[in-house]
Order: structure tokens, then C-alpha cells, then sequence
């Protein structure tokens, strides 16, 4: 897989299945592969439909037995009361997610546009062991980490983590970026340095306006992985000043268990990182790719 | 396209430091705790429900007897109190303590008082004449190391089975019996099982603990299980054994999707008629009294078979933490809250019963009333499963034996892991 | 900053000093943040310090000793092992079948492709509240979720306890997290199909080689590369498995502990020293999967 396809869209079938005589092998065939999708569609909507209609369902009609079954009548109480009591906490996820986003992704930019172009002295140790940042699992740096936020003054919730989002966003972002960047012609580099332009300067005239699509996809990335984390919102925020997973997960698993809210929660909770697949989701996967797949 | 991109950038960096800056200061105005000498911010986990009740019930008691004081609710939702604790937790340690916090009194205090984070109150108590308030086998079960830490508020009961009388008829069982040993109640619930009904159920982890304590206090007695606690009782004992047979007889008659639910839930199968018993705590009586349900005709209550004229108590309590923000308003709090107004205001709303001998309770409900005559006629027990008898740490450890217990069903494995909790935890 | 001097030749740190500037916040912060935090941690798990205070001293291996010889501990690994494997034979397989059905394209395959794909953008918490409910444990006439689709079905003897069962309960919570990427394995792969070459099927098929054979000895060793990286995300993602855990079973429920679960619950009391060294394990663990891949990334950057 070449680094190239950084930032492109998942590619199209190459032409259309070659039109061939059906033969009835090649009909049982088609007939399998649409059967096989379409059980496959409705295996991965399953638990989507179950979500949807419970969020309908009044107090009495909404337990785990009757999960399967439509709402004996359509309520939307369920969703007001998951709507209260997540509103705030909806807040402060945007006021969380966003910064962390924009800013993990425009030092990852700058390290990317580093690491693709200037070989100084370790440049290959130093990206392997940034890269191994991304990689670890977070517990094994938990314990000193509460204790180091805390020291540094940083706010428990939100200020906490836009820093910790940031800050370990870095090597995914940085890769990111790196792999884009490592696509770009050399030529046009090589132009703005005859030109006398500095480091800074080229960043800013060439690179900066031609890394869009790799920001769409970093800034995605970002904004998902921030939005759905749990385990440092566990550590660094609590239901009073902490994003929706924190306040989700405590409307889910109260002890007053109320599960059309619970549901309704739950998709309330997914809308935005729902709008930006559907809307991006073609970039996203590519981007993933080249951020992922190396070869 | 060429150009914009690089605009677009600016203007995106430049809306996320304005965020940042916004969510910045958002936040150190709420949560920094009141500035103001005046504020009194009490840390509770009474967010919704009848708790809530209780605690806006306390609150007005608390503006008429203070005006000069100003109530912050600083109180955190969810997870039953885990999430407030661990709040609490870094608060403390950041040295950032709300004027008061509530606390299950007794052992569960333990962690702050050994890192010195809470006050001792007994000068206070002398000083108030709360020691002549509050009965002497509380006072006995407050104290550690001879020092009280904090004041309670209001007293559950834990030994408590509720019954489904329909369903024990169906059983061809009288509705009306009570069980003198859990030997009497295991035959009965195993008629109920071949009735084709859940003879008892339970719920999550947390519960299976409860319901141990409660089988514990039974075969024990009140002597024995206490003795658990202060090392004078053995855990791998044979007297320990034969209550943990008796758990694992009574869990074979348990509900299998017990993992599933939580205590209400449980207690739901019983008000529901899918199961003839449940071991809960009095704060299962609002799960009744919510839906209609009569004392008495719909549903029965009684201790637990072999802890009849044993209270198995929790209470709630409030502290007064080292290096307060405002301690003559911890004072004035603790004050209310010791006081028979503020007692009577917040156990009536809360359906919980007051510690304060002195509070009226004349019109509390028919539960209520039965639970105060044993409050002050039974002996006293500490809880297990709601903090009053051991520390954290110790209860971790206990409940991670029970749920492996609920899993393997291993009963000499489940004596190992208590005796070992025991061992780690006595000091 | 800028370099103003084209004469001189382009060596030394002149060439390479300004970049260095710009990264080294970045090397500085990451230093920080996860090797000085790795270093920190292991410091705590060999010292004495089972409470909120201080530590009290040095211990040596005594936390991680104490902990090999804790059962409830090698359970939660043998929990972590049978998860992975669940988690990524099921991604990898089914994955592989949903690229490869999609592969020479399908009518409606956009929507296929985005309804394969949603489960990845929703949270483990927010899907973990409808897999509470699936995955329910209760039989018979109290059964929900699965059990109860199963029952009206007539396939009740698929019922299973699901996630409460001993052995293999943790097995149910790879479901939801199979469920969750699937899609973007087969994002993986329906890539990998099309990066293929046309030519590689055009001169597959001149020698004669029938549908499958193309297949067989042409493009699904192309593919090679794809399910390797899939295994490294997929991996990481699953050794680190707690959110669904959370969301599902809870803290305390024993057939459903991992390292990460338990180290939760020994933060929450307090015991550092017992939290740091569980957090030290699942590190060498996630290093066994991850080193020898960075190694090859680093082998290939030299060759860069």
C-alpha cells in the first residue's frame, strides 16, 4: 500500500462486474453474495433497531423483555428526560473535543511536514518511538499521569482533557500528516527553498495550503477518538464536569434504571460522530488507511 | 481552493483557543467551591429521587435555623455514590475539601481519617449533648479508636425479607409465617422453587454481599458477626463455614440473570410475582410504596430468618474535613443535621428513620414505624455491604470474592478469599 | 528562523537545526508524557504504597510476584487472551467476507458499505447500553435480547448465559466489540482488493486460472500486508479492552475481569503500587504484539 493513497477516498470498483452470459452457476452465485449482504445488513442493524425503538417506548413498555418489539405506543418522554440530562455534558464534550482536534492536529502538521522532509540526526529512532506512543495502553502511564495533571494545576474535566487528548493524540496525528506529506513532489519544496523561504515560511506558503484533505481526516480522527473516550474521562473528570460518556454510562448503569432514556441517550450520544461518517466517512477510511497501514 | 484552506485553518486555530480559554474558566467558576464565607458546600450523592427529597427536606431546615448561611449543593450523580467518592477522593487529596461531605458512617471513614482529611468530633458531641441524642450502640459503632468522625443523618436497615404473599399461597405456603432459622425459610423457598417461581431474588455483586452479611449475622449471631470484624470471630472457622453452605444453599435459589440487574430490578421480581422473596434493604419499601403496594396485604417485611430482634444498621453521615473552607458553617450543617427538626424533615422524605432519639415520628409510615421500634429495641449491628463495618479496601476485596463465588460457586475457595480479605485488611 | 544565506552549502545543523527546533516540543512533551510516565510508574509498582499516602519504601518484584500468584489475576489474562482471539478471528474473518463480497462492486454498495461501517463511529459506551440488553442472561419465560430473538426464532437452544458464563463469558463481550469493527476491517481489505492491478487479474485469467485459482494464488496473497496491519490495530485495541467491559458487566463482575478492569477497581481503593504494576503487565503485554512491528517500521525507515 502506497503512502500516497493517504488522504484519497475509498476507491471505486474498477468498471462494473464483467457482463458475462449468466450462466446458472454465476446466478446462484450472484443470488448467494445479495443474500449473504443483505443478512449481514440486518445483523449489523439489529442492535440499531432495538436502540431506536426502546427510545420510543413508555416507562412500562420499555423492558428487556419486550426488547423486540415496537412501542405499544410512540413517546418521546424517554428522549426529553436523556436530552436533560445529558445537554450539559453534551456541552462540554464540543468545548473538549474541538480544541483538542484543532490543536493535536496542527502540531501533528508541523512534526509531519518535519519528519517527511528533514533527515536530521535520529530522525528514524526518534518517529519509531513517538510511534510507539501510540500504541500504549494508557494504563501503564495512569497512576503518575493523575498525580502529574494534578501537580500542573490543570482543572479536573475539561481543561484536563483537552491536554491529555492533545498530548497523546500527537503520534497518530503526527503520522498522519508524515504519510500525506511524504506524497507531496519534492520540486515544490526544492522551489520555495531557492526561493530563500525558511522552514516556517514554506510550512505556511506551500504545505499549509495543500494538507487539507489530511486535516479533514486528522480532524475526524481526533474529534471521534475524543468524543468516545472513556477511560480518561474516567480518570481525569467526573458526571459534573465531564464529557457524555461519563454521564451515559451513569445514566445506563443507575441503579433507577430508566432504559428509554438509556437508548435515547445512547443515540443522542452518537449523533455527531454519526453526521461526520456519514458525511466524511469515504475521506476517514482512506485517511485511516495510509495512517494505518504502512508498506 | 487554493487560498482559502489557509484562512480556513486561522480562523479554526483561533475558534479553539477561544474554546479553550471559555471551557478554562467555565470551569474554575464552578468548581472551585465558594469563595464566600457565607457558602457552605455540601458534597452528597443525593442527586434524584427520594434522596433528593430528603436532602431539599434538610436544606429548608437548614435556611430557617441559619440565615446567615448559604446552601452550594455540591452534589454528584450516579453510579450509587462511586463516582462522588472518587470526586471526593482527589478533591481531599488537591486540598480542595467542600465544607462537608456525606459518608456512610463507620468504618468506611477509615481512609480519611488515616490520611488525616477529616476532623474527630467527640469534642463537639460533649460540647452539644449529642451524646445523650443519639442511642449508645450507635455512638458505640461511630467511634474508632475511641474518636467520632462524623454525624449521622438517618438510619437504613439492612436484614430485611420482602415477600410476595400471592406468590407463597400459589406455593401452598402461609403467607403470614415468619422463619425462626434460615433452615425453616430454605425448606419454604424450596417449595416456592418447585412451584415453578424464583424462590429469591438477587441482584448484582453488590447485593450478593448483602445478602451474605445478612446470612453471616444469621448463623453467627450478633456477637459472632461483629466478632468478624475485630478479628475475634475466625473467618476460616467451621461456625463460617456452615453460614457459607447456607449462602451457597440460598443462591442455588436465586434468579440466574442476576449479573444483569440491580436492586431494583430484584426487587421488582418480587412486587411483580416472579419471585416470593427478596433480601434488601428497608430503602426497598419506596419501590413498594411508589407503585401502591399495601404493607401487610400486597407485600410483607420481615428480618431475616435468625436476625429477628437484630438491627443490621447503615447510616448516612456528614464530617467536618480538615482545612474546611468555612468551618463555622460545617458547624452549623452538622448542627442541623444533629438536630430532631432536621432529622424528622429529612427521614420523612427520604423513608428512611432518624438516629436522633428525640426526633417525632408520629407520622411516618407503617414501615417507617415498625423499623423505629426495632431501632430502639434491638441490638445493633454494623453493615457489611454499606460501609459501617469495614473499610473500602476490605469490602473490594469481599466483593470480589463474592462475585467469583457467584461465578465458580466454589464455597471453600470462597472462605480462602474471605479469610485472606480479612487478613490483608485487620490492622 | 529563516535561513537567509543560499551560499553556503546546505549542511550541518543549518539544514537540520530549525526542524529539530520546530519537532522538539513535541519529542520533549511526548518524553514526558509517555516515557518519563512509563519510567514514573514502574517506580510505583515496586514500591510499597497500598494506600492514598506516600509510598513506604521499596518492595523489588514483590507487587508483581504477588500478583502471579493471585488466581483471580491469571484469570483475567487468560480472559484477555480468549477475547483477543475471539475479537480478531471475528473481525478479520468476517471482514475479509464483507470486503470480498463487496469487492467487484454490488448494487446498493455505498449503503451496504456505510451500514457496515456506522458501528465504528459510535462509542463502546453508548453501544454497550443496547449489548446490555442483548446479551442479557435470562432463559426461558424472563428471556430478553438474544435469548428471547433466539426463543421466537425456534432456535432456543442457541440460549446461552452469555457474558456471566465461567469459562467463556468473556468470549460474548468480544461480540460488541466484533460488531463495532468489522466495518473497518473490511474497509482494510476492500481497499487492499482495489489496490490491486488490473493487469495482475488480466494475466491471471489469459493462463487459464478459473475464478477461485485467481483468487487463491493471485489476490489473496496480495492481501498479506493488509491483514497484517488490520492484526496490529485490531490487537492493540483489544488488549486494551475496558470501556465495553464497563459498560456492560461492571466493575466488580468476575467472568468478565481483564488487567485493565482490575486495575480500575485497585486505583479506586487506593492501592497504587497494585494498580501500577497491572498497568506495567498490560504494557509488556501490548509490547509483545507492537515492538517487532515498530522494529520493522524503523528497519524500513532506515532504508528510507
Amino acid at each position: 500500500m502506497s503512502t500516497a493513497v493517504t488522504t484519497e477516498a475509498l476507491p471505486e470498483a474498477k468498471g462494473t462486474a464483467p457482463v458475462r452470459p449468466a450462466s446458472g452457476n454465476a446466478v446462484a452465485m450472484r443470488t448467494l453474495k445479495y443474500a449473504l449482504l443483505l443478512v449481514f445488513l440486518c445483523i449489523v442493524l439489529m442492535p440499531a433497531y432495538v436502540l431506536f425503538v426502546t427510545s420510543f417506548k413508555g416507562i412500562g413498555d420499555a423492558t428487556p423483555t419486550r426488547a423486540w418489539r415496537l412501542p405499544t405506543e410512540w413517546e418521546t418522554a424517554g428522549w426529553q428526560r436523556a436530552w436533560e440530562t445529558l445537554a450539559p455534558a453534551l456541552v462540554r464534550t464540543f468545548s473538549m473535543v474541538i480544541p483538542a482536534a484543532i490543536i493535536s492536529a496542527l502540531i501533528g502538521s508541523m512534526n509531519g511536514f518535519v519528519l517527511s522532509r528533514w533527515r536530521f540526526p535520529g530522525a528514524d529512532i526518534v518517529f519509531t518511538l513517538i510511534l510507539f506512543g501510540m500504541f500504549i495502553p494508557y494504563q501503564a502511564v495512569m497512576i503518575p499521569l493523575v498525580q502529574l495533571v494534578q501537580s500542573l494545576g490543570v482543572p479536573s474535566g475539561v481543561p484536563s482533557l483537552i491536554l491529555l487528548h492533545v498530548v497523546y493524540g500527537l503520534p497518530i496525528t503526527t503520522l498522519i500528516f508524515r504519510n500525506y506529506y511524504a506524497g507531496v513532489p519534492h520540486e515544490l519544496i526544492e522551489a520555495a527553498r531557492v526561493d530563500g523561504a525558511g522552514l516556517l515560511r514554506t510550512y505556511a506558503s506551500i504545505i499549509l495550503p495543500i494538507s487539507m484533505p489530511a486535516f479533514v481526516v486528522v480532524l475526524m480522527w481526533q474529534f471521534t477518538s475524543a468524543w468516545n473516550d472513556y477511560l480518561f474521562a474516567l480518570f481525569f473528570s467526573n458526571s459534573r464536569n465531564g464529557p457524555v460518556t461519563i454521564s451515559l454510562n451513569f445514566l445506563a448503569s443507575g441503579q433507577l434504571q430508566d432504559y428509554s432514556a438509556s437508548m435515547a441517550g445512547a443515540l443522542i450520544a452518537s449523533v455527531p460522530t454519526l453526521l461526520v461518517y456519514i458525511l466524511l466517512g469515504r475521506y476517514f477510511v482512506g485517511g485511516l488507511m495510509a495512517g494505518s497501514v504502512k508498506g | 481552493m487554493r487560498a482559502t484552506p489557509k484562512k480556513l485553518v486561522a480562523v479554526l486555530a483561533t475558534a479553539g483557543l477561544l474554546t479553550l480559554t471559555a471551557a478554562c474558566g467555565g470551569d474554575s467558576g464552578s468548581g472551585g467551591g465558594g469563595g464566600d464565607s457565607a457558602d457552605v458546600e455540601v458534597f452528597t450523592w443525593w442527586a434524584e429521587g427520594s434522596e433528593k427529597e430528603g436532602l431539599d427536606a434538610l436544606v429548608k431546615v437548614f435556611e430557617e435555623q441559619n440565615p446567615d448561611f448559604n446552601f452550594v449543593n455540591g452534589a454528584v450523580a450516579g453510579g450509587a455514590g462511586s463516582d462522588a467518592k472518587n470526586v471526593l477522593a482527589s478533591r481531599l487529596q488537591t486540598n480542595d475539601p467542600p465544607a462537608t461531605f456525606q459518608a456512610h458512617a463507620g468504618a468506611e471513614l477509615t481512609d480519611y481519617i488515616e490520611q488525616g482529611q477529616i476532623e474527630g468530633l467527640s469534642d463537639m458531641y460533649e460540647e452539644k449533648g449529642w451524646n445523650e441524642l443519639f442511642p449508645e450502640g450507635l455512638l458505640e459503632r461511630l467511634q474508632q479508636d475511641g474518636e467520632i468522625y462524623s454525624v449521622p443523618s438517618n438510619i437504613h436497615r439492612a436484614n430485611v425479607v420482602w415477600a410476595n404473599p400471592a406468590v407463597l399461597k400459589d406455593a401452598g405456603l402461609d403467607p403470614e409465617a415468619t422463619y425462626d432459622t434460615l433452615d425453616d425459610w430454605i425448606a419454604a423457598l424450596k417449595k416456592v422453587d418447585a412451584a415453578g417461581k424464583i424462590p429469591l431474588s438477587v441482584a448484582t455483586d453488590w447485593t450478593q454481599v448483602h445478602l451474605l452479611e445478612t446470612v453471616l449475622l444469621a448463623d453467627l449471631g450478633p456477637e459472632g458477626y461483629s466478632g468478624l470484624w475485630d478479628g475475634s470471630t475466625d473467618w476460616s472457622g467451621p461456625e463460617v463455614s456452615d453460614a457459607l453452605d447456607d449462602y451457597a444453599t440460598l443462591m442455588d435459589l436465586t434468579n440466574t440473570d442476576r449479573q444483569s440487574l440491580d436492586w431494583p430490578d430484584a426487587t421488582q421480581l418480587v412486587i411483580d410475582g416472579d419471585a416470593a422473596f427478596n433480601v434488601m434493604g428497608d430503602w426497598a419499601e419506596a419501590a413498594f410504596a411508589s407503585q401502591d403496594k399495601t404493607l401487610g396485604t400486597d407485600y410483607m417485611a420481615f428480618p431475616v430468618p435468625g436476625t429477628d430482634g437484630v438491627f443490621d444498621f447503615l447510616a448516612d453521615s456528614f464530617t467536618m474535613p480538615v482545612n474546611g473552607p468555612n468551618p463555622d458553617g460545617t458547624e452549623a450543617w452538622l448542627d442541623t443535621v444533629a438536630s430532631a427538626e432536621g432529622q424528622e424533615a429529612f427521614n420523612k422524605a427520604k423513608g428512611s428513620i432518624p438516629a436522633n432519639l428525640e426526633a417525632k415520628t408520629d407520622d411516618f409510615g407503617d414501615y417507617q414505624q415498625t423499623a423505629i421500634e426495632s431501632w430502639q429495641n434491638d441490638e445493633i449491628v454494623s453493615s457489611l455491604a454499606h460501609g459501617a463495618a469495614a473499610s473500602v479496601s476490605w469490602l473490594t476485596d469481599v466483593t470480589a470474592a463474592v462475585a467469583k463465588f457467584g461465578s465458580d460457586g466454589d464455597v471453600a475457595s470462597l472462605q480462602e478469599g474471605l479469610s485472606a480479605a480479612a487478613e490483608k485488611n485487620q490492622s | 528562523m529563516s535561513t537567509q544565506t543560499p551560499a553556503k552549502p546546505r549542511q550541518g545543523y543549518r539544514t537540520w537545526g530549525p526542524p529539530l527546533l520546530l519537532i522538539t516540543p513535541t519529542i520533549i512533551v511526548l518524553g514526558v508524557f509517555v516515557y518519563g510516565l512509563i519510567g514514573a510508574n514502574l517506580n510505583t509498582s515496586f514500591q510499597d504504597r497500598h494506600t492514598r499516602g506516600p509510598a513506604e519504601g521499596y518492595v523489588g518484584f514483590e507487587n508483581y510476584t504477588a500478583l502471579f500468584s493471585d488466581d483471580t489475576f491469571i484469570y483475567s489474562l487468560r480472559n484477555l487472551v480468549l477475547y483477543t482471539g475471539t475479537f480478531l478471528v471475528g473481525t478479520l474473518v468476517l471482514g475479509f467476507l464483507w470486503a470480498w463480497l463487496l469487492e467487484r462492486g454490488a448494487r446498493g454498495e455505498s449503503l451496504f458499505r456505510a451500514v457496515y461501517l456506522f458501528p465504528m463511529a459510535v462509542s463502546f459506551i453508548a453501544s454497550g447500553v443496547v449489548w446490555r440488553w442483548l446479551l442479557n442472561n435470562a432463559e426461558g419465560d424472563r428471556a430478553s435480547g438474544l435469548n428471547r430473538l433466539f426463543e421466537s426464532l425456534g432456535l432456543g437452544f442457541l440460549q446461552n448465559p452469555w457474558w456471566t458464563d465461567q469459562r467463556f463469558g468473556i468470549m460474548a463481550i468480544a461480540l460488541p466489540a466484533v460488531w463495532q469493527l468489522t466495518g473497518y476491517v473490511m474497509a482494510l481489505f476492500l481497499a487492499g482488493f482495489r489496490g490491486i492491478p488490473e493487469e495482475l487479474r488480466e494475466a491471471g485469467r489469459i493462463d487459464g486460472a478459473s475464478e477461485w485459482q485467481l483468487y487463491r494464488h493471485v489476490l489473496f496473497p496480495q492481501l498479506s500486508p493488509v491483514a497484517l496491519s488490520a492484526t496490529i490495530i485490531i490487537g492493540h485495541m483489544s488488549l486494551k479492552v475496558f470501556d465495553l467491559i464497563m459498560a456492560i458487566a461492571g466493575q466488580t463482575n468476575y467472568t468478565t475481569q481483564v488487567p485493565a478492569t482490575q486495575m480500575w477497581v485497585e486505583f479506586t481503593r487506593g492501592d497504587y503500587a497494585k494498580s501500577a504494576a497491572i498497568g506495567t503487565v498490560l504494557l509488556l503485554i501490548v509490547a509483545v504484539l507492537i515492538v517487532p512491528y515498530l522494529v520493522a517500521t524503523y528497519r524500513q525507515e532506515r532504508r528510507r
